[in-house]
Parts: structure tokens; sequence; C-alpha cells
């Protein structure tokens, strides 16, 4: 191993009784042209080393603002306008810019979140890893490349000699979270700040990846401060949790302690709204507990009777039968070249009437493509797909637009499937319009209907989306989806964006119009969990083919496929007992 | 290391690590995710306009273009005396006296009437090509960005052909064998030069606006390819060609002065900046004055365009607001 020379700032010896890192009062504001927002309000945390800590908040709380003042690195006009940020004693708030680079990176690592734009894509791997270490140590040449080598390594990239030449492009999501991990701890930092690691990831990429982490600080001592909003996450490998909420801290203190017995009312919420793999009977209980907090009761009994209804009403055929679905891509190699990507390779299923089937899979299983082909926005390759009898390949004009009417999309990006130039009333009635249906005052009054079945008030449509949160934007993009009553709803990655208690607000929302207006649900995710509190059918899906389908309570419970059994206990968190 | 290891049991509780919950007071729970219904609705454009009438640019830049619009329509309010009336060439190159503030031309006319009765020659050339310039780039770049294919490959490619030659030696060239050259003829020609680069930016915003998901949104929800470019596509696309023809107002209103100074712009009999600035080149060592005044009101005028391009582009570009 090549020993390190790092450019040493005067440091106090540590001792596992001495803190690592201690924030005291913490404020931090952002300039704007209405004065000082403040984003961080009085927060103190303490970490010891060879220690966890992940901060867990939703978007907006300020868990990131934090992270990011410790290392001086705030957005824009950010800046800490109090309190101290003690680094080995030494209170990091008080050094100068020169004096902050040789703490960054040598003394505290930083892995940003997202691994698609952190890489520059015009630098090859090698150069950018070997960057980060000359920043930190006087290696070059000959040593400067086998250091490089082994901070690849130990990331978790075995090939990692061959691969230096290559681009950020030619590697994969979680290639590239290990590269910048790797980066990260390259100069054996005492403090590892990650924020939300392995959010953009699959499940099974994110497991590794937090495995490799996970060696990596048992084997150095290196801190952890991990950002998250995943309190699965945090169960299993912080020892410490702090809950922040609007900039303050509302509960801080042991992880297990906390997640097994919440206080506050936020964390209790937090908790009560986190997706687990517990058992199916607490599961199914718990969720109308949850529900309990948004909804104002009523709907309960229909929750729980929805299943056993169901099973009467259904009639014997599906309404969507899928029956050995391909769809096959050219994708351009050199000149006039192609190669062929079969992206969904024989899939057959089928959906029966007032239904919720899920199709869950990893990035590149095909789960969207199938999503698209049946709403006939991609045209099949071979195969064919029956919507209530009728084959809907090759559709065209009326009846296409009949069809359109019957089966609606919802989309994953709540920020982009609004057109920012309509306000929300007109967004709603767009579709009404598109069939002309109905005179201006009955557009209107549908608007409203739809408003309250998505529980917004009706002043609502006079709103634009960017005033909007991502939950309230996905309430819209659901108005306008049922603005036709339709009797499909694919649902495409439609909560995944949103946070954990605004994702469990709009689940039960969906639950309920389900109930009310009989609608059959094809939801498409990455998320188990999400999964487990709405599907009643799944098909596990993993590179173009259909692994494993069946019931929900079956998939969970006895899972027969090695992969499907991969995925499940990948979850991050996946047994653990919160306390509901 | 299997994942479903919890961590090592904490090593009992060190000091400030103990389980801290916050007062309730301290840190009150909002109801989950309501719409703040205290402030008013607010559309990109109300926003837009928020934001530059925040800004002393915009009120400046539009304040002198108001007022050269004004001279341009009545020119009559602006100076009383007709600008050819009088001319008396015992005046020639005439310093400033009682009612002729500018002095005089070689020719001994009265300047400032001149510089107030040009006015309409070249604002005219400057609206009327970016009017032009606008609707066919517009229309010409929204149809090849949003239909692609065959007619996208057509349409670049004639338009690659008039973007190589620049307007200006375009314009001298057609100009020359054209015998009537009024303000609407310079216009023409020089849009016939300046549209490409109108249509490339808005075939760009089209573009980007088609692979947005909200229009993918409105093709499932059934909406006709037309109606979704009208409604969706277009409104998206707009601001940078706002941004574009506000300021290539300006460089029309140069462009004409350019053409006009080389002999080839607007005729003999038209007054405008351009023919007064070029009258002027013989006197400029003797009578600066007759170039200097001009030039200046060509200056302010193209300046104001300028800075009304540059607000309006930060109002309407919501990142480089963000930068500042």
């Amino acid at each position: 191993m090549t020993r390190l020379v790092t450019q040493s700032i005067p440091t106090i010896s540590v001792d596992d009784s001495s803190p690592l890192l201690q924030i005291r009062d913490l404020e931090v504001g952002f300039t704007t042209q209405y004065g000082v927002v403040p984003a961080v309000r009085g927060v103190s945390l303490t970490l010891y080393a060879g220690q966890t800590l992940a901060i867990v908040g939703e978007s907006g709380s300020g868990k990131t603002t934090t992270a990011q003042a410790i290392i001086n690195l705030l957005a824009g006009t950010g800046r800490v306008t109090a309190g101290q940020i003690l680094f080995q004693g030494r209170d990091l708030t008080a050094l100068t810019a020169t004096e902050m680079q040789g703490v960054r990176g040598s003394q505290i690592g930083y892995v940003p979140q997202d691994p698609m734009s952190n890489l520059n894509p015009v630098w090859n791997i090698g150069f950018q890893v070997e960057e980060a270490i000359k920043a930190n140590s006087d290696l070059r040449g000959k040593a400067l490349r086998a250091r490089t080598v082994e901070v690849l390594q130990e990331a978790g990239l075995s090939d990692a000699e061959d691969r230096l030449k290559q681009y950020p492009h030619q590697f994969s999501g979680g290639m590239r979270q290990r590269v910048l991990i790797g980066i990260g701890l390259s100069s054996r930092p005492k403090l590892l700040i990650a924020d939300e690691p392995t959010s953009a990831l699959d499940v099974t990429v994110q497991r590794q990846i937090l495995d490799h982490l996970g060696t990596l600080t048992r084997d150095y001592g290196t801190s952890v401060l991990f950002i998250t909003h995943d309190l699965g996450l945090a169960a299993e490998r912080a020892e410490q949790l702090v809950v922040m909420y609007k900039g303050k801290i509302v509960e801080s203190g042991p992880s297990q302690q906390i997640l097994a017995n919440p206080k506050h009312p936020y964390t209790q919420r937090l908790v009560a709204a986190a997706p687990s793999l517990a058992s199916k009977r607490i599961q199914a209980k718990k969720h109308d507990e949850a529900a309990d907090i948004y909804s104002s009761g009523g709907t309960d009994t229909a929750l729980i009777d929805r299943a056993a209804i169901r099973e009467e009403l259904a009639p014997s055929g599906d309404l969507i039968t899928v029956q050995g679905v391909s769809k096959m891509y050219r994708i351009r190699t050199k000149g006039l070249k192609y190669t062929e990507l079969l992206a969904v390779n024989d899939v057959s299923f089928g959906i029966k009437k007032g239904t919720t089937s899920a199709i869950v899979g990893e990035s590149g299983s095909g789960k969207s493509t199938v999503a698209k082909l049946i709403l006939q926005l991609e045209s099949l390759t071979s195969g064919s797909i029956a919507f209530d009898g009728t084959d809907v390949a090759g559709l065209k004009g009326k009846e296409l637009l009949k069809f359109r009417r019957r089966v609606q999309p919802v989309f994953q990006d709540p920020y982009g499937s609004l057109d920012p130039q309509y306000n929300v009333g007109n967004t709603i009635a767009e579709p009404l319009l598109a069939h002309n249906i109905g005179s201006r005052r009955e557009r209107q009054a549908r608007v409203l209907e739809l408003l309250d079945q998505v529980s917004l008030p009706a002043a609502t449509q006079f709103r634009y989306p960017s005033e909007l949160s991502g939950g309230q934007r996905q309430r819209i993009a659901i108005a306008r989806a049922l603005a036709l009553k339709p009797d499909v709803l694919v649902l495409d990655e439609a909560v995944s964006a949103l946070d954990v208690l605004v994702q469990g607000q709009i689940l039960n929302l969906l639950t309920e119009l389900q109930t009310e207006l009989e609608l059959t649900y094809l939801f498409i995710t990455h998320d188990l969990a999400v999964v487990r509190l709405v599907a009643d059918n799944v098909c596990v899906m993993q590179k173009g083919r259909i692994v494993e389908a069946a019931s929900t309570d079956d998939v969970f419970d006895n899972p027969q496929q090695a992969y499907t059994q991969e995925l499940l206990a990948a979850i991050p968190g996946g047994d653990f007992e919160f306390g509901r | 290391m299997p994942s479903s290891t919890v961590p090592d049991a904490p090593r009992g509780t060190r000091p400030d690590q103990e389980h801290f919950v916050a007062a309730l007071e301290d840190t009150p729970v909002a109801p989950l995710d309501k719409l703040d219904e205290s402030q008013k609705a607010r559309s990109t454009w109300s926003d837009a306009w928020q934001a530059m009438r925040r800004r002393p640019t915009f009120w400046i830049s539009s304040a002198l273009i108001l007022l050269v619009a004004l001279v341009a329509i009545f020119p009559g309010l602006f100076a009383s005396a007709q600008p050819n009336d009088g001319c008396e060439l015992g005046n020639s190159n005439g310093g400033p006296e009682a009612g002729h503030p500018l002095g005089f031309t070689f020719q001994g006319c009265d300047i400032y009437a001149r510089v107030i009765f040009g006015t309409q020659a070249s604002v005219t050339v400057g609206i009327l090509a970016t009017v032009l310039v606008t609707i066919v780039g517009i229309v010409v770049g929204a149809l090849a960005g949003y239909y692609g294919g065959f007619l996208d490959a057509i349409v670049s490619r004639i338009g690659d052909i008039f973007f190589a030659v620049p307007t200006v030696l375009g314009a001298i060239v057609l100009l020359s064998v054209l015998p009537d050259r009024t303000p609407v003829t310079i216009a023409l020609v020089m849009s016939i030069f300046a549209w490409p680069q109108i249509a490339r930016i808005m075939r760009g915003a089209v573009l980007t606006a088609s692979n947005s998901d909200y229009v993918t949104a409105s093709v499932a929800l059934g909406v006709s390819k037309f109606t979704i470019l009208v409604r969706h596509v277009l409104p998206n696309a707009i601001a940078p060609v706002i941004v574009i023809a506000t300021v290539s107002l300006g460089t029309f209103i140069v462009a004409e002065a350019t053409l006009s100074f080389l002999g080839i712009g607007l005729g003999e009999g038209i007054m405008s900046w351009g023919n007064d600035i070029g009258d002027a080149q013989s006197t400029i060592r003797t009578a600066p004055q007759v170039l200097l005044y001009p030039a200046a009101a060509l200056s302010v005028t193209v300046l104001s365009f300028l800075m009304l391009g540059d607000v309006v582009r930060d109002a309407l570009d919501p990142q480089a607001r963000a930068r500042r």
C-alpha cells in the first residue's frame, strides 16, 4: 500500500472519545432579492470517528445545505450566518479559502448526488481520479498511476486497469458512482460526506455500493455522513440519525432507537409513511393506519374490503391482454450500420378489470417500453396487445382516439409533464377540449369536480405549474388523466420522484380513486416497497423478459426466482420493524 | 458483507448523542403538501414582467424606444420646419444658431430637422425587416423542427445556403440591380438573407419543446399533432426568438445605415440617417457635427433595442436570472 503524504493541517490527536465533527447552532442563509432566507436554523450534531450518521428529511429540509456548509461548497448566495463547525477541534467556518482546500478532499471527502453529471464527459476516468489524487498528495508518474488503479479497485471496479482510458459515457450509473466514491475516499479522508450516494441507482447496485462503503469505512475507520431520504437505509447503515424539517432538527439520536420509537410528530409521520417489506398482515393494517394521517377516515373500510369486492366483481376475462410482445430498436452505430436491441422480449400477461398490476424491474429491464407499447406511443415489433377484446395495434383515426380516451398515462416527472405556460384549469380541460366534450361551462364544472377528486382546492385552477409542489403537480396530472373517465391508468414511475410523505399521500389518493371510479391500474416502478403497498399482481422484468409473474403476496412471501429474491433482499432495511 | 447485517449495536450513548426530541412549539408540523393560497397566480409571462419592471434598464430603453417611435410616426411634432425648406447654401456647414440647434449640413439644411425626419425611414426598415424575418423564421423553423425528416433536411439546407451569404453583402448585390429602393424593398431584401438565423433558433427550441413530457402527455390524451404544435410547442419555444428579434431590430437599422452609406440603400429622395451619414463623409474633417448627430441618433436607437433585448433575455431565461 502506498503511503499517502497529505498536506497535513495541524490536528489534535484523534481518539474515540473526542468528536471528529461537531456542528454547533449552525445557521445558513441564502441571499435573495427579498432578503436573507434561512435554510438551516440552529443545527447541532456530533459525529465520532468511525461512526456513520444519517441526515434524513424531505426535499427543502436543509439536509444537503448542512452537508455543503461543512466543506464550504454552498450553492449560489448561501453562506454560514452563525454557529460553528468544529472538525477535529478546528472551526471550519473560520478558515480561509486556501486553508479550506487543504481540508477538502484530503481530510473530508465528498460524494455528490448525481453520478450522471458529476464526472466530466471530456476527460477519461483515469485522468479524473488522478487529478483528485494529485491535488491531495505528492504522488506523480508511475506511483500515481498505481494509486489510481488501487483507488478504483477499492471502490469495487475490479478491472480498473483496463478501464482508465475509458470515458464516463462508457460507464453505467453504478460504475460512475463507484468512481465518485473512489475519488471521495482516494486520500483516506477522516470524514466522508455522501449526499444521496445511491438514490439514482437500482436496488441491487445500491446494495453493492453500500456494502463497499461499509467495508471501506470499517477498514480505515472513516466516519460517514449520509444524506438520504430512505429511512430503511438509515436504519440499516447508520448508527446515528438526525431528522431535519424546515431547516431545524426535530429529532436526533441512535437511529434504530428513533425509528423503532419515534417521538416527534414529524418523525412519526415519516416513519408511518416509510414503505417497507414487513410481513403482509402488519403491512395491510399499518397501511390503513398510515392512511389515517392523510384522509379523514371513511374510506378505510373500503380499503380493507376492496380486495374482496374486486374478486367478486372481476369478470373472468382480462381487460388488457398482452400476448408474446416484443420490441426491437435499431441503434445506429457507424455510418449506415445498425445494431439491434431487443428491449422487450416475448412478454405476455393479462390485467383484470379493477385491479392493480405492477411491472417492476431495474433500469434497462424494458418495463417503460412495455408501458409505451400498451399506450400505443410506440409500435410493436411482434405479438399482440388486446384491450377489451380488440387488438390495439394499428388502430387509426377515430378508433385510436377512442382507445386513447379509455387508457390514460401518468408520467414520472411531475416537473416535465405539465406545460409551464398553461394554468391548471386549462391543463385539466385540455383532454375535454381535444375530444370536443361539453360546453365551456360544463368543462369548467368538470375541472372543479376533478380538482375535488384529487383533493385540491378549487382556486388551484388559476395556478401555474411553477407554483405547485411535486406532489400537487402529480395530482394535477392524475386529474388530467381522469378527465375523460378512462378505464385504465398507466402510471409510469408516477410516485418515484416524490418525497416519502407525499408519495404515501398520492398512493392513498390512487387507492381511493380506484375504489370510487373502478379504475384499473398498471404501475410501472423500480420500487418494490411501493408495489407492496398498492399492487394486486406483479410482473418482475429483467433484460426485456418477465422472470416472475404472480400475485403480490406470492411474490413477496414466496419468491420463486433467484432474481426476485435478490431484488427483495437488496431493499435497505427491508426487514426492519419500524415503530408506527 | 451481507446487507442484512444490521450495524453493531450502539456502543452506549456517547456525549452529545442522546436521543433528542425538539420541542413541538419550536418545530410546528405544517399540514402536508398544502397549497399556499396567499399568493397571486403567476404565469411565465407575468413572472417575466415582474422581473423586467424591476430593472431600470428596461424603463430607460423602453422610454427611448417610445420616443423614437413617436418621432418616426409624428415627426411634425418635433420639428416645425420641413427639413428641406429653407436650405440656404449660405448656411453650408454652419454652426448652431437660434432655431437651428444642431447647425447646418453641407447643403445648408437644418441638421435637427433632417435627423427628426430621417427617423421614419430608418425605423420602418428595422421594424419591417424584423417582422418579416420573425414570421418567416418562426414558421419555417417550427415546421422543420416539429415535423422533421425530409422537410427538415430540405428546409435546413436551403437555410444554410442563405446563411452562408452575409446579409449586407447579399443585399448589396441584390439592391444594385433593383431600380426602386424604398424602405419596403430594403427590408425585403435584408429579410431574404436574415431569416435562417431565426429559423435555426426556432427549430432548436421546437425540438427541445417537442421532446418534453407534456407533449407526450398531450399525444396520449388524443390531442392532434398540429394542435399540439400550436398550443404547447410554439408557446414554449417562442422565448429565445423574441429575444433575438429584439436585438436584431437594432442590427437591421444599422444594416440600412450601412447600405445607405455605401450609396446603395434608400433612394436619393428618401431622408434617412444612413443617407445623411453617407453625405457627411466628405465634410467629416471640416464640419464633424454633420456626421455626429445622425450617427448619435442611430447609436441611441440601436443601443436601446440591444438593452431591451438584454433585459428580455434575462427575464425569459430563469437560469440566467438565477446566476445573478
